[in-house]
């Protein structure tokens, strides 16, 4: 039998096996590898953060500064590799340090100064921002010998699909990220904060260092999520990736875990990530369609998914009801 | 009696505004000078108000709802929505009050599909909201058809650009919404029994409260606030942009709220303090045009007066200052702490 607390995943995936089905049914093409290869590489920014984002919301929480965190990544690598002569691969370690500080400066924050993670990372998206407008306002290219280096590996298979680095990048952290969250104890105090942090203190989880790692976590992840937009497009820019945040938190709960906490798995995400890449390439192949349709059809989907899980919480609560003839909400 | 507790609220507010204006006045020592030309008003101060309209209108809604604990983060897609039903009503020949009234009709269903989910379908309001700030601006331009709509009607321009005996039009719709709404909730029971939601809604449902409708009306009242918004900014450009109409104007007028000194984890509100807030932004804004400081510097000062704000609304922080002031001699605990204002 199916335990309810896999369901969201499970239907996540069967919506990703029968839209890819009806765009392949319609479009044959799109079975082809190369196809499979652009979703990974032109999803692969998003992919990551949306990790990230899966081990906040698991918290109960919320980051609402990755976006722009990734957008300083950006400019700040581009001004870095523009003015100084450091060598990529040191910017990308200083960069990553202060991406982790950051998200761990918010998660302190949050948990010492007791308040909603929304109204914290806000100002932390603000900060961001704010401190990537005040290194470049302008586009800055990165044209660095070492970047072409890295944008020119990749795997090409027999059809002409070719899985570049950014790509591989990408499914390693899902990887990485699954081991944490199920196989490790930081990833089973997540899931108990997330649970209820009252009952988490109790069981005696570390709730301040727990909080802090999943923030630095957070913003390490949007650090890296930086590198790899950088990569992709070769240039930072202090106005990019607005409202990025948005769409990792609709993959997230597209991917199946559930908004208040406790419930969900980051290879949900993964497969969240997918579906809505899956949108934007349908769109791309039939042309006719408007860019904003995909606005709408995440929005729907969001919808859908959200009412699911209302759905699954009322069955449990009326099971429980059933149970002990007394419901603690409506 | 009743005048004093209120004054009192409002105080750190005042302050704040005042230090503001103050450095304004500093950057630009003619800021509150106000000329009277061509049949309307003209002066810094006077643009402050006018620009802070949008905002302003946001926050009455917004403050509502963060005060039954919610968040309505789709306010910004609902002006982008508004916007562009009114422009498109116009281009199509309507009367402007025809496709001011459609715009409000839209605002109001918009508030009424946010409340239904957050009341009946009891979804976290933030993420209820959410799937309209995602899906909205996709709406807005499914309404416009992906392009910048713009028109000539001379009415609606009138709403954003225009003056009324001398004084610019969203100044006066600002004004008086908000202190209509301050007075309707005041005057009433309905600001008490909004409150009573957000500090307990369990036990105000039990003590008789019709708390799901009331819900309900807080978000189409927000919605509402939000229409009005977008029609003055549509009116303003004379062009409903579905991209950037209202873009992150949700954060503003949750920092206004915030600024008012409206706990996020609701209860006790002050739509007046809220305008306050918003009012602050503004002035914020006008410093550092004036000044001349580069307009990037906005959002990093706009962060760190959140984090200001937040150490201040802050339980623990509050605790502690309880802590220090029962153990200090009682002299010196006469004097009020602001601080104390803008805890829960």
């Amino acid at each position: 039998m199916i335990r309810s607390t896999h369901l969201p995943l499970i239907v996540t995936l069967l919506t990703f096996v029968l839209a890819y089905a009806l765009c392949a049914s319609q479009y044959p093409t799109m079975l082809s590898w190369r196809v499979v290869a652009n979703l990974l590489t032109d999803n692969a920014f998003l992919g990551i953060v949306a990790v990230g984002m899966t081990f906040v919301i698991l918290s109960g929480g919320i980051d609402l500064s990755v976006g722009s965190v990734i957008a300083f990544t950006g400019v700040f690598l581009a001004v870095i590799l523009r003015d100084t002569s450091l060598h990529p691969l040191t910017a990308f370690a200083l960069v990553l340090v202060i991406t982790t500080a950051f998200g761990a400066a918010m998660g302190a924050t949050i948990h010492y100064l007791d308040m909603p993670a929304f109204i914290v990372t806000l100002a932390g998206m603000f900060l961001a921002r704010g401190a990537a407008y005040v290194l470049s306002t302008d586009s800055v290219s990165i044209t660095h010998e070492f970047y072409d280096v890295l944008q020119s590996m990749y795997w090409k298979t027999a059809s002409g699909g070719r899985f570049r680095l950014i790509g591989f990048v990408m499914v390693l952290t899902f990887i990485v990220g699954a081991l944490v969250a199920h196989r490790t104890r930081f990833g089973q105090n997540v899931y108990a904060l997330g649970g209820g942090a009252g009952a988490a203190r109790l069981m005696g989880v570390p709730v301040a260092s727990t909080t802090i790692g999943i923030y630095a976590v957070s913003g390490g992840l949007a650090g890296l999520s930086g590198i790899v937009f950088s990569l992709y497009t070769s240039a930072g820019y202090s106005l990019a990736t607005v409202g990025v945040e948005l769409d990792a938190i609709a993959a997230v709960v597209i991917g199946g875990t559930l908004l208040t906490g406790g419930y969900g798995f980051v290879a949900g995400s993964f497969f969240g990530i997918l579906i809505m890449g899956l949108i934007q390439t349908y769109i791309v192949f039939d042309g006719t369609l408007s860019s904003w349709w995909t606005k709408i059809v995440i929005g729907g989907l969001l919808f859908a998914f959200i009412l699911l899980q209302k759905g699954l919480t009322w069955a449990s609560t009326a099971r429980k009801k059933a149970a002990t003839g007394f419901i603690a909400q409506s | 009696m009743t005048r004093s507790p209120f004054l009192k609220r409002i105080t750190p507010q005042l302050i704040i505004l005042a230090i503001v204006l103050l450095l304004n006045v500093l950057v630009l020592p003619d800021f509150f000078t106000v000329k009277f030309q061509n049949g309307r008003l003209f002066g810094n101060i006077i643009d402050v108000l006018n620009r802070g309209a949008p905002t302003a209108l946001l926050c009455v809604g917004m403050t509502l709802v963060i005060a039954t604990k919610g968040i309505d983060l789709s306010v910004g897609a609902v002006m982008a929505i508004a916007g562009a039903t009114a422009a498109s009503l116009v281009v199509e020949g309507q009367h402007w009050t025809t496709a001011v009234m459609g715009a409000l009709a839209v605002g109001a269903l918009c508030g009424a599909w946010n409340g239904i989910l957050v009341a009946f379908l009891r979804i976290q309001p933030i993420v209820a909201t959410l799937v309209l700030m995602v899906a909205g601006r996709g709406i807005a331009q499914l309404i416009t058809e992906g392009t910048i709509l713009t028109f000539l009607d001379q009415g609606l321009i009138h709403l954003g650009a225009g003056t009324v005996l001398g004084i610019p039009t969203p100044i006066l719709i600002w004004l008086s919404l908000g202190s209509f709404a301050a007075f309707l909730v005041r005057r009433t029971a309905l600001g008490l029994l909004i409150e009573s939601i957000g500090i307990n809604e369990a036990s105000s449902r039990l003590a008789g409260i019709n708390s799901r409708v009331l819900l309900l009306c807080v978000y189409v009242v927000s919605g509402i606030g939000a229409a009005v918004a977008g029609v003055i900014v549509t009116a303003d450009i004379q062009g409903a942009d579905a991209n950037n109409a209202g873009l992150w104007l949700e954060l503003d007028a949750i920092l206004a709220v915030v600024i008012g000194g409206n706990s996020l984890l609701g209860g006790k509100f002050s739509i007046v303090a809220s305008l306050l807030g918003a009012m602050i932004i503004q002035s914020v804004n006008s410093v550092i045009l004036l000044s001349g400081m580069p307009p990037e510097f906005n959002l990093v000062i706009k962060a760190l007066l959140i984090l200001a704000i937040l150490v201040i609304q802050s339980p623990k922080v509050s605790h502690i200052i309880y802590i220090l002031r029962a153990s200090t001699p009682p002299a010196k605990v006469d004097r009020p702490n602001p601080a104390k204002e803008l805890k829960r």
